[in-house]
């Protein structure tokens, strides 16, 4: 029988296993291989250089701006992304108080519900012609012209070298929220409402109610959610190549990793280089996801 | 009009020949292909080389008549008509049991780097656009056809001439790697800056001849509510540092051009280079919208189409790019850069006039001898006529302009080349040679044109930059001599 079942096991797992490994595992172990290499074209002979590849990467400045970028990101997307998805979970779940036995949310959270998440299922290519037109940065750009009209002057919000990396951090969050929302809303949704009664009999407001019911109960849900805007912070590759002035410009203000890979494998036609760059932000969010995992575990509350 | 183009070109291709003797002369290895000689007996040629030239006029690569044939061409501003409407059907009329598989790409180098990796790349590649492959890289990893026996063929239109002798010159130039023709660039480009010639007489201005007339013409047009002058920073700054090349190059001469090629020491902090980027500055720190920069080039040509952006920095395609936005009261034309300094090198007419767009063969494609011969039918009168017809540029096919109806903005152009004469701008290889260069002067120059730093610090930062890649193992070192 115990044969049998190990039978019964390896069977399942043999072919996930055996894709996982032709798709995911064998193209990182290239990936590691081809950073060694001086590879210019995908068609170059391998020729092995060993680290001469990294060093160049450590001395790039376009490299550590790029990480800095990262760094910012990393802060700034999941902080305001998850306080303004919270902020909208509570109002569209709870914030109407209980009302036939559950939470309810505020007047019309179906519809606002539906329409933050419509962000979510615009493609990126669509999400960065949208943003163009708002930031587009003479009088004819949406923002612009509501300053113009309300008698303040134009920003340029992707020229301006300190402004711009907040501007795309901006539609990254724009689309990111409604997501977050409904997720949240999900997980608010599984709290049980006694637990709520029993906290507004107490005679809890909604401010206590937020922080010391809601969120410690929502705190897997939150977790999660970190992860994945920490690997998202990671990215960004499609809004900066779309959005940015002169491909993460100005003066590479902008500039994020992907998109330098991008620019050194097929602009640059240096695979191997890119392929390097390619490692080091592999690690980057490897040691971000277990770092996030470790910081944030805490003791389950079972309910 | 076309008469005095023939013979400006003829006076410069003899200028040119010699040009080549002397490259020939100076034996630059495989610079003997260029020269008269196509017996190409020292051919030492890497592993592929492609079929050779067998002499006979009718087919001299030796075509399978049944061979098909994949055409890969970048849908830009050219549009793919030319091909599906023009080359191919040209080329199936000769052949008219061949196949050819068409496709037209935005994203040439994504789509075919994998396939050049699988050792399957398609025959025949218009390789252009953003996303362009590295030729020189390409040319090192031996994938791509030495079109020199394209040029030693008979041409279709006069058998007892060979190719290369009914080119423009300047034509071959650009497409040497290494001293071999690895691309042929197809379309005869000006440079210059562009305008409505119905707003300027409507008003009555004239394109500047001197930079002191541009501030003085730009003073006027900013008093008609014109943005006198701009370019696109958000994805077309190469517009602008082209202008500050070709200024630069008529205030020193070609040499200030060959020496950045060529990554002399002190070639960006020359005085030329140096006169030529604040001149730039200062115009468009001055007459430009500084919300220009994150503009996209097609955002600028519109509004200079609506009337409300003076002077463009562009090239002949402009006119047929815009097409589609411009209104029937405007009329394109071209204007020579206007002279930096009176004791310029180079007369006020002299203009920029290059062979761009590069077509490559793959030197492992199935049918290399098909390629071949869809690059001779381009470069007949027919295939350049038909190539003008559906993508309204002119090619560099001698006399391509001859018994068409130009447009007025190709016409301008070719005004200006007759009246240039000899003063002709040459080319610039930063584009194809130093990439990570290349990037960074687009930097700069953005940040330079909207007042970040000066026109020292541009000519500091390039210089430090292009130490840089000079002493950088990892980036082979090509070279011009003139």
């Amino acid at each position: 029988m115990r044969q049998g079942r190990y039978r019964f096991i390896i069977g399942f797992l043999a072919v996930p296993v055996f894709l996982y490994g032709l798709y995911v595992i064998w193209p990182f172990a290239q990936a590691f291989y081809l950073a060694m290499t001086s590879k210019r074209t995908a068609a170059s002979p391998d020729r092995f250089i060993g680290f001469d590849n990294f060093e160049r990467l450590f001395q790039s400045d376009r490299f550590w701006k790029a990480v800095g970028h990262h760094g910012v990101l990393l802060l700034a997307l999941p902080l305001i992304t998850l306080a303004i998805a919270l902020f909208l979970a509570y109002l569209l779940n709870v914030a109407g108080g209980s009302r036939g036995g559950g939470m309810t949310g505020i007047f019309g959270s179906k519809v606002y519900k539906v329409i933050f998440f419509l962000p979510q299922v615009l493609a990126v290519a669509l999400v960065a012609v949208l943003f163009q037109a708002i930031y587009r940065p003479d009088g004819l750009g949406a923002l612009n012209a509501v300053l113009e009209s309300v008698g303040l002057g134009r920003v340029g919000w992707l020229l301006e070298p300190n402004l711009a990396l907040w501007s795309i951090i901006g539609v990254l969050v724009w689309q990111a929220v409604g997501f977050y929302v409904v997720l949240f809303s999900a997980g608010m949704a599984s709290i049980p409402a006694e637990i709520y009664e029993s906290a507004e009999m107490d005679g809890c407001g909604r401010f206590r109610m937020f922080f010391s019911v809601t969120l410690p109960l929502l705190w897997d849900t939150l977790q999660v959610a970190w992860v994945y805007l920490g690997i998202a912070a990671f990215d960004a590759f499609a809004v900066v190549q779309l959005l940015s002035v002169d491909f993460g410009g100005p003066d590479g203000a902008t500039t994020v990793l992907p998109l330098e890979i991008w620019q050194e494998a097929f602009r640059n036609s240096r695979f191997g280089y890119a392929s390097a760059m390619g490692v080091a932000l592999f690690f980057l969010t490897l040691t971000f996801a277990i770092l996030a995992l470790r910081v944030t575990r805490r003791e389950r509350i079972e309910y | 009009m076309s008469e005095s183009i023939r013979d400006t070109t003829d006076l410069s291709r003899r200028r040119m020949l010699r040009g080549i003797g002397l490259a020939a002369f100076l034996a630059v290895p495989g610079a003997g292909v260029l020269s008269a000689c196509a017996t190409g007996g020292e051919s030492e040629s890497p592993p592929a080389s492609g079929p050779a030239n067998t002499g006979n006029a009718e087919n001299p690569f030796g075509v399978k008549a049944d061979a098909p044939l994949e055409v890969v061409i970048f849908t830009g501003g050219l549009g793919e008509t030319y091909a599906t409407e023009g080359h191919e059907p040209l080329y199936k009329k000769k052949f008219p049991n061949a196949t050819i598989k068409h496709v037209g790409t935005q994203q040439i180098s994504q789509q075919l780097q994998p396939r050049f990796a699988a050792g399957d790349p398609p025959d025949f590649i218009a390789n252009s656009g953003t996303n362009l492959m590295d030729n020189t890289a390409l040319v090192e990893d031996s994938q791509l056809l030495d079109l020199t026996p394209l040029l030693e063929a008979p041409s279709i239109d006069d058998p007892s001439k060979k190719i290369k002798d009914t080119l423009l010159p300047g034509t071959i130039e650009p497409g040497l790697v290494n001293g071999k023709p690895y691309v042929l660039n197809y379309v005869s480009i000006g440079y210059g800056l562009w305008y409505d010639k119905n707003l300027f007489a409507k008003n009555s201005w004239t394109p500047p001849k001197t930079f002191d007339e541009f501030k003085a013409l730009a003073e006027k047009m900013k008093s008609a509510g014109i943005i006198p002058y701009s370019y696109a920073g958000a994805n077309a700054s190469y517009y602008q540092y082209w202008m500050i090349m070709i200024s630069a190059a008529k205030i020193g001469g070609n040499e200030v051009i060959v020496a950045l090629d060529n990554l002399d020491d002190g070639a960006w902090t020359a005085e030329p280079v140096r006169k030529s980027a604040a001149a730039w500055a200062e115009i468009i720190q001055t007459y430009g919208d500084k919300a220009h920069e994150g503009l996209k080039h097609t955002e600028v040509q519109t509004l200079q189409n609506q009337g409300k952006v003076g002077l463009y920095p562009s090239g002949s395609w402009l006119e047929n790019e815009q097409k589609k936005e411009t209104p029937a009261t405007f009329e394109y034309a071209m204007a020579p850069t206007p002279s930096v300094t009176s004791s310029d090198k180079m007369p006020y007419e002299a203009i920029r006039t290059v062979a761009g767009e590069g077509y490559i063969i793959p030197a492992k494609g199935k049918n290399t001898a098909g390629a071949l011969e869809y690059m001779r039918i381009m470069l007949s009168k027919e295939g350049a006529k038909v190539f003008y017809e559906k993508s309204g540029n002119l090619t560099v096919v001698k006399g391509a302009a001859d018994g068409v109806s130009l447009s007025p903005g190709n016409k301008s152009v070719a005004d200006a080349v007759s009246k240039a004469g000899d003063n002709l701008v040459t080319f610039s290889n930063i584009e194809s040679w130093w990439k990570d260069l290349e990037k960074e002067l687009r930097t700069q120059t953005n940040a330079l044109m909207f007042g970040r730093i000066t026109a020292d610090q541009f000519c500091e930062n390039m210089e430090n930059k292009a130490k840089q890649t000079k002493n950088d193992p990892a980036i082979p070192k090509q070279h011009r001599d003139k």
